[in-house]
């Protein structure tokens, strides 16, 4: 099975910062990968390298075999157009109506006739449930709406490639349910692969065909949803279980209780 | 303490030379994208729609209260030496030559200038304009240069109606309030107020302030942090930085233009 | 269609700038610097030229019949070169006089052109030949002191 993503030895921080250490990740064709961690470890910063926003310090990410960070921008806009992108919390344009969120790329990248996007775009919002909302702004819907129409509108030009931030963010349990069933079903209908970022468990075990576990800018566990839920590895047993404290502590790092209250031995 | 003094001085110092590249940067930057713009001219109307029209009120009802006040303080100086009849000259002078680019461009940093810093700055924090990108749509060509072109081409139309209502206010107040003669009211402004020097330099004027204000609006509304409290200062900046280029500008340009 | 409506907006707003404009261009403003009639040139040397600028104006009778155009300096003659652009519509002998004036007590300088008697016209080029200086403020204040000090001198002689 051939990747349609492929990071290697990659590195990128900003000045001494370093976020991202020594990652190597394979993206194969047609699969749902997640890359799952907590917050600040960097999975969201994965996503911006691979779309090209960010340059890597070292390292390389491939996409459909170019070096993402070595194209030009033509080639970069070129690249983008086989790329589908949901933001966190949507990012619909809010003085568009949804109608107009979805058909955008395609009235910007195609030449197609009105028409013909009209039927195309209902078509998209029909896949996600919203065909009958699309005269709506995107203000006037609620948050989990405005997540499927931003799926809608990263789908519009049916990509090789759709990248999720943080789909479940915010959602109730039956968006949350509607939403990782779209990702699924969408990812096998088009035969597209699907990267998802997240740090929802349950939904994404549910969807995902490999997993990637990141904590401070580093892979410390992969695998599929079956070998982590069993896995002994203590950062994915604390997290797959959800436990206060383990390798991310609880407690912000500083001096301890007893010498904060001036408890034990004077000095 | 001296030292400390010329460390912070440099240091400001620097950082505002390279504020004022940054931004000469992103000017020319927003040059550049503009023949891409322009082959979309309805997107250019569009935003000359949201920022002249809805700017228009104001204009209007701003420019004859100037105009009408104006009238009255003139007429009250001017009946001292018995020079009444210089009164519309006099207004329409004030109003072409300065008051109308002046005032109008002021307020639009004011209506129109706070608007596109906000609307910017939220699409910003929202990552519309990172979407945009990510779409492959450049957001500086679809986004940024219609406003500024909507902006550069609204200011000298609202200009030229403040001035205009500005003397139909004077009118109101001296042929009508006042009784003065409105044959001599017309003809004294006539032979004042020359097309060449005085109508044309107001144009240019106006055009030079649309520049400077719509740029100032977006640029402080891309730059903010895309918190809701920076957006919020960012309009406060607009407003003031945008007003200081405009009289800076104004007096340089006064100064070009009607001196010998 | 939502496009077209904001079109027709757009189109009144900057119809109404238009129309700002040409109040302001026709209504309040004269457009006499303005003048797209053919001219012909006209050249007369002054000894002193005072306050005149050039595109001021040129009257005949009190009627503007044409502007200042170029204003040097010849060296040879040490007088001042004024070029005058006249309108195309009005003939002056060959004998025309010019005099540099005030408009009012104070104000912006302007050539008068007197019309002499000759039976043939100016023409593209020409140069007048009858000119007189403008009157220097600080001249006339000299001359009205000194003959008050003549006058005081001979009274009390």
């Amino acid at each position: 099975m051939s990747n349609l993503v492929e990071i290697r030895d990659l590195e990128f921080g900003y000045g001494d910062r370093k976020i991202l250490s020594n990652l190597r990740m394979d993206f194969p064709r047609g699969k749902l990968i997640a890359v799952m961690g907590g917050s600040g470890c960097g999975k969201t910063t994965v996503l911006r390298l691979i779309g090209g926003q960010i340059r890597p310090q070292r390292g390389q990410v491939r996409v459909g075999g170019e070096v993402v960070h070595e194209l030009r921008t033509d080639g970069l806009y070129r690249l983008r157009r086989r790329m589908g992108m949901l933001f966190q919390f949507g990012a619909l344009f809010t003085d568009l109506s949804i109608f107009d969120n979805v058909a955008f790329p395609l009235r910007e990248h195609t030449d197609l006739s009105e028409e013909l996007i009209r039927d195309l775009v209902l078509m998209k919002l029909n896949a996600v449930g919203l065909r009958n909302a699309h005269k709506l702004k995107p203000g006037e819907i609620s948050g989990g709406m405005a997540r499927r129409v931003a799926v809608a509108r990263a789908i519009a030009l049916d990509p090789e490639l759709i990248m999720y931030d943080e789909p479940f963010a915010g959602l109730d349990p039956i968006s949350m349910g509607v939403t990782a069933n779209l990702i699924r079903n969408l990812n096998d209908a088009l035969g597209s692969t699907s990267i998802l970022v997240s740090h929802d468990v349950k939904e994404t075990f549910a969807i995902a065909d490999y997993v990637y576990f990141m904590s401070a800018g580093k892979i410390v566990a992969e695998g599929t949803p079956e070998e982590l839920r069993v896995s002994t590895d203590p950062y994915v047993k604390q997290f797959v279980n959800a436990e206060p404290d383990g390798p991310v502590p609880f407690h912000y790092p500083g001096k301890s209780l007893g010498d904060d209250l001036g408890l034990g031995a004077k000095r | 303490m001296i030292l400390r003094f010329l460390e912070v001085a440099g240091r400001t110092a620097r950082e505002g030379v390279e504020a004022l590249g940054f931004a000469t940067r992103a000017f020319f930057n927003l040059l550049r994208f503009s023949p891409g713009a322009f082959r979309r001219p309805s997107l250019i109307s569009e935003q000359v729609h949201f920022i002249g029209n809805y700017s228009l009120v104001i204009t209007i009802v701003s420019g004859l209260f100037v105009g009408l006040v104006l009238g009255l303080q003139f007429y009250v100086n001017l009946i001292q030496f018995g020079a009444e009849e210089k009164l519309g000259s006099l207004t329409a002078l004030s109003l072409i030559r300065e008051l109308g680019p002046v005032v109008t461009a002021l307020l639009f940093a004011g209506r129109a200038g706070t608007s596109l810093t906000a609307e910017i700055g939220l699409m910003k924090a929202g990552e519309q304009l990172s979407a945009m990108e990510m779409m492959a749509v450049n957001p500086v060509q679809r986004v940024l240069a219609p406003r500024f072109w909507g902006g550069v081409i609204a200011m000298p139309v609202l200009a030229a109606v403040f001035s205009a209502v500005g003397i139909v206010g004077s009118y109101l107040v001296a042929v009508k309030l006042l009784s003065l003669d409105e044959g001599a009211f017309w003809s004294q402004m006539q032979a004042g107020v020359d097309v060449n020097r005085d109508v044309m330099s107001s144009i240019i004027k106006s055009f030079v302030f649309g520049i400077a204000v719509t740029f100032t609006a977006l640029f402080q509304g891309y730059n903010a942090k895309p918190t809701p409290a920076d957006v919020a200062r960012a309009t406060t900046r607009t407003v003031v930085i945008a007003s200081l280029l405009v009289l800076g500008l104004d007096f340089v340009m006064t100064a070009l233009m009607f001196t010998q | 269609m939502h496009r077209k409506i904001i079109d027709v907006w757009v189109g009144l707003f900057v119809l109404l700038g238009a129309a700002a404009v040409l109040f302001l261009a026709l209504q309040a403003g004269n457009m006499s610097s303005l003048s797209f009639t053919d001219t012909y040139v006209v050249t007369g040397r002054f000894d002193n030229i005072g306050g005149l600028k050039p595109q001021a104006p040129v009257k005949s009778a009190g009627v503007v019949v044409g502007r200042v155009g170029d204003i040097t300096f010849d060296d040879k003659t040490f007088q001042a070169n004024v070029s005058l652009d006249l309108d195309e519509n009005y003939q002056f002998p060959k004998d025309s006089s010019l005099k540099i004036l005030t408009a009012g007590l104070l104000g912006e300088q302007y050539i008068g052109i007197e019309p002499g008697g000759d039976t043939k016209n100016l023409v593209d080029g020409d140069r007048i030949n009858r000119t007189q200086s403008a009157t220097v403020l600080e001249d006339l204040i000299n001359q009205f002191i000194y003959s008050k000090a003549a006058e005081g001198k001979d009274g009390s002689e």
